[in-house]
């Protein structure tokens, strides 16, 4: 099968051998394309040795063209049945017809040359994709940096609220955006948007939306007025055919009042008191007239009400037999979703369930959780940043220590919380962050009347740790495994709970300790 | 790395060795407690006073299953004494406890040691 254009061109193949007689220097002043389908391909393919054009009787395009270009011989070069050239002479200068010697001596360059214009085509091909590729690359990276400044660092900690948020980028980046906006009276603002196109436009397309919405967010109350103002800004600004879908919604965490608007994003779903239904309001998506006005709408999230808002990348995403994951798959899962970090772990994995491991995301997915938990309203203890330097640890846990003191918990409860806590500062120096001292840990201490939580943040994004499993010391002892990891076994072991959030750029691990009743007593072992 | 803040010395007693561990026990004290284990190359038990230790991590915890390792390469039981109630847990939940002694808080290793071993 002939995969490729062979070229004929003066200037890149050598011109004809000084033949007996010597040959016309006219040939070839350009380079003639060969279609692949052109019939002369196979003739050339087939033919063994040189062939003259003028015997030739074929409908072929390039015939006439090398003719045309006073061609009168050419020598197939063919590799693995491929022809990848040809090369050409014209006419001898003394007007008689080459002879055999001539053909001979043709044939016998050519055969040496096949191999040697092969590898060039193929060096050439390579540096070409690879540029290409590399090009690519670089501006996917761009896209993805752009991207991830913009997005939120950590979810912001409401009393009474559990919130997780999780950003899968696509291979090509599009221009999913979400956001949490700290507002007066301890009002919360949540967005939730998609740009359409992708890569390096969409992300800044992504950035200026999002900063539009913020800046208008902080100087409007209604959320419609909000999007409106967004709209209006962002329109004179925003490249032809581009726009943005934006959900924005103003939280009061006290009441569970919702006032929303949506500016044709993915309706979010809120399950609540064994329904689940969906956030209606309607608007044009941002960026395409100004002047436009907003539905506003308003719910109440009462207690155990759970809050997805999504982008398309999850809802439009398709299997091999292109059928999409759907709606009702979600809302099935937010029905029995125990809290949001837990059903967007579910809903990833049912979507990689369902798509395939092998599959190619076809767009950004981005998922941000909200239940409204009022039985676990957490007072904030701390929230600090260390650098991630090997010994590190020992700071966190004299500071967490310091900061749970009020809480007067039982030596042992507090040694295994000292415990947990190294442990967790540790692996999260070493892996997440890779002992890299330009990077800090976040941690953040809570306690509600029942819990105590600790949340250490780093940089280390990527999938789901797997559970510990009990680490083997007669395994170790026979060097069937490392003398090392003991951490996240020891981690689980000392606390009441952990639980692990991720995204494309962060690894959280919250150590969660129940309060009441003090000690947990005996351990089982 | 050397840990400036653990060290271990070692004393040789009439029925085997002891290694008094001193410090925070991570992965700094590698070297100390190789060295310390040389010191105490006797035959007979090997006596592990954590009395003054006042840090035990996980890496700390990898070190003592080497020089587990090593006891049992050389066939010498392993005694530990001086653990606080939270690092004797520890010892339990990895079941160390499965590959060397751990005597009660108020046993301590020493010349009659061996007549402490619960």
């Amino acid at each position: 099968m002939v995969r490729r254009t062979p070229r004929v061109q003066g200037e890149r193949f050598p011109a004809p051998p000084a033949a007996a007689g010597g040959a016309s220097p006219a040939v070839g002043a350009a380079a003639i394309e060969i279609a692949a389908d052109d019939p002369i391909v196979a003739h050339l393919c087939r033919a063994r040795g040189a062939v003259k054009l003028a015997s030739l009787e074929l409908d072929s395009p390039a015939l006439d063209s090398l003719r045309t270009s006073g061609v009168a011989m050419v020598v197939p070069l063919v590799t693995n049945d491929q022809l990848i050239g040809v090369l050409s002479v014209g006419p001898r200068l003394s007007g008689q017809e080459y002879s055999a010697q001539d053909r001979r001596l043709l044939e016998s360059l050519t055969a040496h040359a096949t191999p040697a214009v092969r590898v060039g085509q193929l060096v050439r091909e390579q540096q070409t994709e690879i540029k290409a590729r590399g090009r690519l690359e670089q501006e996917l990276a761009v896209a993805r940096l752009i991207q991830q400044s913009f997005l939120p660092e950590h979810t912001p900690e409401i009393a009474g609220w559990q919130l997780a948020a999780c950003y899968r980028p696509a291979s090509a980046v599009g221009g999913d955006f979400y956001d949490f906006i700290e507002l007066p009276r301890g009002l919360v603002g949540l967005v939730i948007g998609d740009v359409t196109d992708k890569g390096i436009p969409a992300a800044m397309v992504m950035a200026a939306t999002r900063s539009l919405v913020r800046a208008s967010a902080q100087r409007l109350v209604a959320p419609s007025a909000v999007l409106a103002d967004a709209n209006d800004n962002l329109c004179p600004d925003i490249p032809q055919n581009m726009f943005a879908t934006c959900f924005y919604a103003v939280l009061d965490p006290a009441s569970g009042r919702l006032r929303y608007a949506n500016a044709g994003h993915n309706l979010p779903l809120v399950h609540s008191a064994e329904e689940t239904f969906e956030l209606r309001a309607t608007g044009m998506p941002l960026g395409l007239m100004p002047a436009m006005q907003y539905e506003e709408a308003e719910a109440t999230l009462d207690p155990d009400a759970s809050m997805l808002l999504y982008s398309d990348g999850l809802v439009e995403a398709h299997n091999a037999k292109r059928a999409m994951f759907g709606t009702p798959r979600i809302i099935e899962l937010l029905a029995i979703a125990k809290a949001p970090q837990l059903l967007i772990d579910e809903l990833l994995s049912a979507l990689d369930r369902f798509t395939g491991t092998e599959h190619e995301q076809e767009d950004d997915i981005t998922l941000v959780g909200l239940q409204h938990s009022p039985a676990g309203r957490a007072e904030l203890l701390a929230d600090f940043r260390i650098t991630s330097k090997p010994g590190n640890e020992r700071t966190a846990i004299r500071r967490v220590e310091a900061a749970v003191a009020a809480l007067e918990l039982p030596a042992n409860q507090l040694e295994r919380l000292k415990t947990a806590t190294g442990e967790a500062t540790m692996n999260a120096i070493e892996h997440g962050n890779h002992n890299d001292p330009s990077l800090e840990l976040r941690i953040v201490v809570a306690a509600s009347s029942t819990q105590l939580t600790i949340r250490i943040t780093d940089h280390g994004a990527g999938p789901t740790i797997p559970a510990p499993q009990q680490p083997s010391v007669a395994a170790k002892l026979e060097g069937r495994e490392p003398h090392r990891g003991w951490g996240l076994f020891l981690i689980e072991q000392m606390v009441d709970g952990i639980r692990h959030e991720h995204d494309s750029v962060r690894h959280t691990l919250e150590l969660q300790l129940r309060l009441e009743g003090g000690d947990r007593g005996e351990r089982k072992l | 790395m050397a840990s400036a803040s653990f060290d271990a010395t070692s004393t040789m007693l009439p029925d085997g060795a002891v290694i008094m561990l001193r410090g925070e026990l991570d992965g700094g004290a590698r070297e100390a407690l190789a060295a310390a284990y040389e010191g105490a190359n006797a035959l007979g038990t090997l006596g592990l006073d954590f009395e003054y230790v006042t840090y035990i991590n996980s890496s700390g915890i990898a070190l003592i299953v080497e020089l587990l390792s090593r006891a049992r390469t050389d066939h010498r039981p392993v005694v530990a004494s001086g653990l606080s109630e939270h690092y004797r847990e520890i010892f339990q939940i990895t079941r160390l406890t499965d590959f060397m002694t751990i005597l009660a808080t108020e046993q301590s290793l020493g010349p009659a040691h061996s007549q402490d071993q619960a």
